[in-house]
């Protein structure tokens, strides 16, 4: 049994210990807002953050999480700083496929987080490993700069 | 037309029965183009509820996989319903004769089709509903109709009396429906032609839009497959036992197409059936190899090929001529969405859930291999992460359904990035020799495209014979050369390597345009022409194409000085009946890297139903064909294809996202596709200033930086 807790609630699971953190939370938790893009930390699909910091959890071994606090996209909209990139995100209206996009919201609300004004090139690098096929990343740009606006204000 | 809108009162009533209370519309949808039916069958195409709440429910169709429909749709019909925008929700549509795409003749989204197809019938739709509204409300006041009129969602009588459309869904639905509504119109559109967010954004940024991947039903288990590494491979043995060992792991199933281990989760099957001790037989494709393929189509170009068009004579003599050969390697789609299925097989039913861009093809897969009427079968359309044309493939369909009816059980059959990747629905591999003729005073006279390639539209199972031997996917944009050259002559090659090819965003489009934009560079230079202006020389007679190329080369500043090192390129394509140029702004490292700066584009795609949806697409389209420019390619060796995830497959991100800026032509045209022409001009805009900027050509994609190194 690995305890651990999962959008504020505690969570015991008996899934062995090298399972990715993606497929406890999606097919045991039935958590799918995460999403499964490539497997191998490459694309960013299934970006959660696990004490606050964004980690790719299809390569986060179950055991990494053990005693920590995973957050997904489902409780994004009570945190303040995770309420007001979706807000930012509905103003831009960013979303194409969406796949990607609970990736790219969580990997934004992370830089947020830490940097509270990014600039382009601290959102390049904090956002280069989140892969969107539709092409969205100039909209992702403008929301997260969008967002940090909303936060000052 | 008039055969489009024909709705018995019997037939109405009947759909109203259907669907429930309210006011319920039900209407037919004209069948054009070239995949015709049969006329006269009744075909109600989707349905427009409106409920005692004054809540607008249009139920769609077509498949949402990023490009707007969900959106588009019910703009249209809302337009002319003359309805409250924020009382309008959308439905996704079971497959089901009603919803068939008047361009294919079947129910599918793709080739850019779904606003041109519906532009009309949607509108007649929201328009009926509109007059019959009218007519309620002058009953229920004993006033002419022409008294009243509508604001958004609600009609108003004389003296200033309303009632909401809500109020008068009941009586209005017991009316019969107009034959020819009268259309607005579009000088007073209030929603078409404004940038009206879109409905699917809501649960797409909090995570709760269900794609395919997500569903779970009670007792699934999840399929990951092994499945044949060269076409045709056959298997030859495997040993199950280890797979059989990890726990959670419930079944191992053979198909014809692989090996299934079935289990309670992804991690589980996927485990097991890496844990398959599998040999295959890869037959006469063990040694088939890129470097083969590649030649096999470059000796096809020594053959004559059939004409798919020959004006005037490309023999004439000239004072001068260039030649050129252009190549592309194979590719694969890489929705963000990897392929999967949901299938539950029962005897006396069928359900799958997929999110599949032909919901009437894949009803009629699952059908013909349940033995089970396609009526029994239920598609359920779920969000798509991408489609790009893979999703029109059955191939997730058909194992999906071979595994639910062996186990017994719902199975969510998965793809892996790598399966993915690796199941070999790729673009073509295509190359395309030309030769141009000059007179003396350096005007082109002549024009000849050779394109040797497989064939989409046999392998796509469109067709199972050319006609005229030509494949018109294969040679789309080059045989509709538009520059003014007197004699021109496209021919078309068939060479079948083996691997199935698929449509993929713009199709024959996407590379063609590279060849021919770049040869038509080659062209101006050869001229001694500036690129931007020797095309708008030869497109005098082609309005739409040159008031693209003029505006982006205005918006973009065409012969204005740039930045050191910086330098532009220019391309225009015609494609999905859209008209797009785009200039691409480009620098070239010494190490030979290629950083795309802006690109810049005008679009005419005619009336434009949501300006900020098609600037998106055009710009998506971009990114999309800059990933294929910069990196993609999909290599063969041992048979076998070495590319799997984005760690060989790259794709463009973040950080080497250009600018883009996308600019419309106002038109008041009919609407054509968006969804796939802002693509083709990208790779040939690109590699035309990498061109400017080194005097390198570029005529094999992906672009090779080793070529622009610096000696
Ligand atoms: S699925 Fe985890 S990074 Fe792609
Ligand atoms: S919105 Fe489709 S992959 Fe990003």
């Amino acid at each position: 049994m690995i305890a651990l807790t999962i959008n504020g609630k505690t969570v015991e699971t008996d899934a062995s210990p090298d399972t990715p953190l993606l497929w406890v939370l999606r097919d045991e938790l039935g958590l799918t807002g995460t999403k499964f893009g490539c497997g191998i930390a490459e694309c960013g699909a299934c970006t959660v953050h696990l004490d606050g910091r964004a980690v790719r959890s299809c390569a986060t071994p179950l055991r990494r999480a053990a005693g920590k606090q995973v957050t997904t996209i489902e409780a994004m909209s009570a945190e303040r700083v995770g309420h007001a990139v979706q807000q930012a995100w509905l103003k831009i209206d960013v979303p194409q496929c969406g796949y990607c996009q609970s990736g790219q919201i969580m990997s934004a609300v992370a830089l947020l987080t830490k940097n509270p004004a990014p600039s382009d090139a601290d959102i390049d690098s904090a956002m280069s490993g989140n892969l969107c096929r539709c092409g969205t990343y100039n909209q992702v740009r403008e929301a997260i700069h969008e967002a940090a606006a909303s936060l000052k204000a | 037309m008039t055969r489009s809108f024909q709705q018995s009162r019997r037939d109405f009533l009947k759909a109203g029965a259907l669907a429930g209370s309210g006011l319920v519309i039900g209407f037919t949808l004209p069948v054009t183009g070239r995949r015709a039916s049969a006329a006269g069958d009744f075909r109600p195409n989707a349905f427009l509820r409106v409920d005692a709440s004054g809540n607008v429910t249009v139920v769609c169709g077509l498949s949402e996989m990023g490009q707007g429909v969900l959106t588009a749709i019910p703009m249209l019909v809302a337009e002319e319903l003359d309805a409250d925008w924020t009382r309008v929700r959308v439905e996704q549509a079971p497959a089901d004769k009603a919803y068939i795409n008047p361009v294919f003749g079947m129910q599918g989204t793709g080739g850019s089709t779904s606003v041109m197809g519906h532009w009309e019938p949607m509108r007649k739709a929201g328009a009926a509903a509109r007059e019959m509204l009218i007519t309620a409300a002058a009953s229920t006041w004993g006033v002419a109709a022409g008294d009243c009129r509508t604001e958004p969602g609600a009609v108003v009588g004389p003296g200033g009396r309303r009632l909401g459309y809500g109020d008068l869904a009941d009586k209005a639905g017991a009316l019969p429906v107009p034959a020819e509504p009268k259309l607005k119109d579009p000088g007073t559109f209030r929603l078409l032609g404004t940038s009206l967010r879109r409905l699917d954004s809501p649960p797409k940024v909090n995570g709760s839009a269900t794609f395919g991947m997500d569903v779970r039903l009670p007792g699934m288990l999840t399929a990951v497959m092994a499945r044949p590494p060269a076409p045709g491979a056959k298997l030859v043995s495997v040993d199950e036992s280890k797979a059989r060992a990890i726990p959670g792991v419930r079944d191992v199933i053979r198909i014809p197409q692989g090996v299934a281990v079935l289990a309670d989760g992804y991690w589980q099957a996927s485990s097991g059936r890496d844990a398959l001790v599998i040999e295959w037989d890869k037959g006469r494709f063990a040694g088939a190899s890129t470097e083969k393929i590649s030649k096999q189509l470059h000796d096809g170009l020594a053959r004559e090929g059939a004409v798919a068009r020959a004006d005037g004579d490309t023999s004439v003599a000239v004072a001068r001529s260039i030649e050129a050969t252009y190549e592309v390697p194979y590719l694969a789609h890489a929705c963000m969405e990897p392929m999967n299925c949901t299938a539950w097989v029962r005897a006396d039913g069928a359900e799958i859930w997929a999110g599949t861009q032909g919901p009437g093809p894949h009803q009629g897969i699952v059908a013909g291999l349940t033995g089970l009427p396609p009526e029994k079968v239920k598609v359920n359309t779920l969000y798509l992460g991408g489609g790009f044309g893979r999703r029109f493939a059955g191939d997730f369909i058909v194992d999906a359904t071979l595994l639910s009816k062996a186990a017994g059980k719902p199975v969510k059959l998965v793809y892996s990035r790598e399966d993915d990747t690796r199941a070999m629905f790729f673009r073509p591999l295509s190359v395309t020799k030309f030769k141009a003729g000059f007179d003396a005073a350096g005007k082109p006279v002549s024009f000849s495209a050779r394109v040797a390639s497989p064939s989409v539209t046999i392998a796509a199972g469109f067709a199972t014979e050319l006609k005229d031997g030509i494949d018109d996917e294969a040679v789309d944009g080059i045989r509709q050369f538009a520059y003014d050259v007197p004699n021109v002559r496209v021919e078309y090659v068939r060479e079948e390597p083996g691997y199935q090819v698929w449509f993929w965003r713009s199709v024959g489009n996407s590379q063609n345009y590279f060849f021919l934009e770049g040869f038509v560079d080659e062209m101006a230079a050869a001229a001694g022409k500036d690129p931007y202006e020797f095309r708008r020389d030869l497109l005098a007679g082609q309005p739409r194409h040159r008031a693209v190329l003029e505006l982006a080369a205005e918006k973009a500043g065409w012969g204005k000085p740039l930045p050191a090192g910086v330098h532009r390129g220019i391309a225009v394509a015609h494609s999905f009946g859209s008209y797009v140029a785009e200039v691409a702004e480009v620098s070239v490292g010494d190490d030979g890297a290629v950083k795309v700066h802006r690109v810049v584009a005008a679009a005419d795609c005619g009336q434009v139903v949501n300006p900020q949806i098609v600037r998106r697409q055009v710009e998506g389209a971009i990114v999309y064909g800059l990933s294929a420019a910069l990196y993609g390619r999909i290599d063969i060796k041992d048979g076998e294809v070495v590319q799997g995830n984005f760690d060989d497959y790259p794709v463009l991100r973040m950080r080497e996202m250009p600018k883009v800026e996308v600019h419309i032509v106002p038109s008041g045209e009919k609407p054509t596709g968006i969804g796939e022409p802002g693509l083709p001009p990208a790779a040939p805009a690109v590699c035309n200033a990498i061109f400017a900027a080194t005097g390198q050509r570029i005529r094999k994609l992906p672009i090779d930086a080793g070529l622009l190194k610096k000696a």
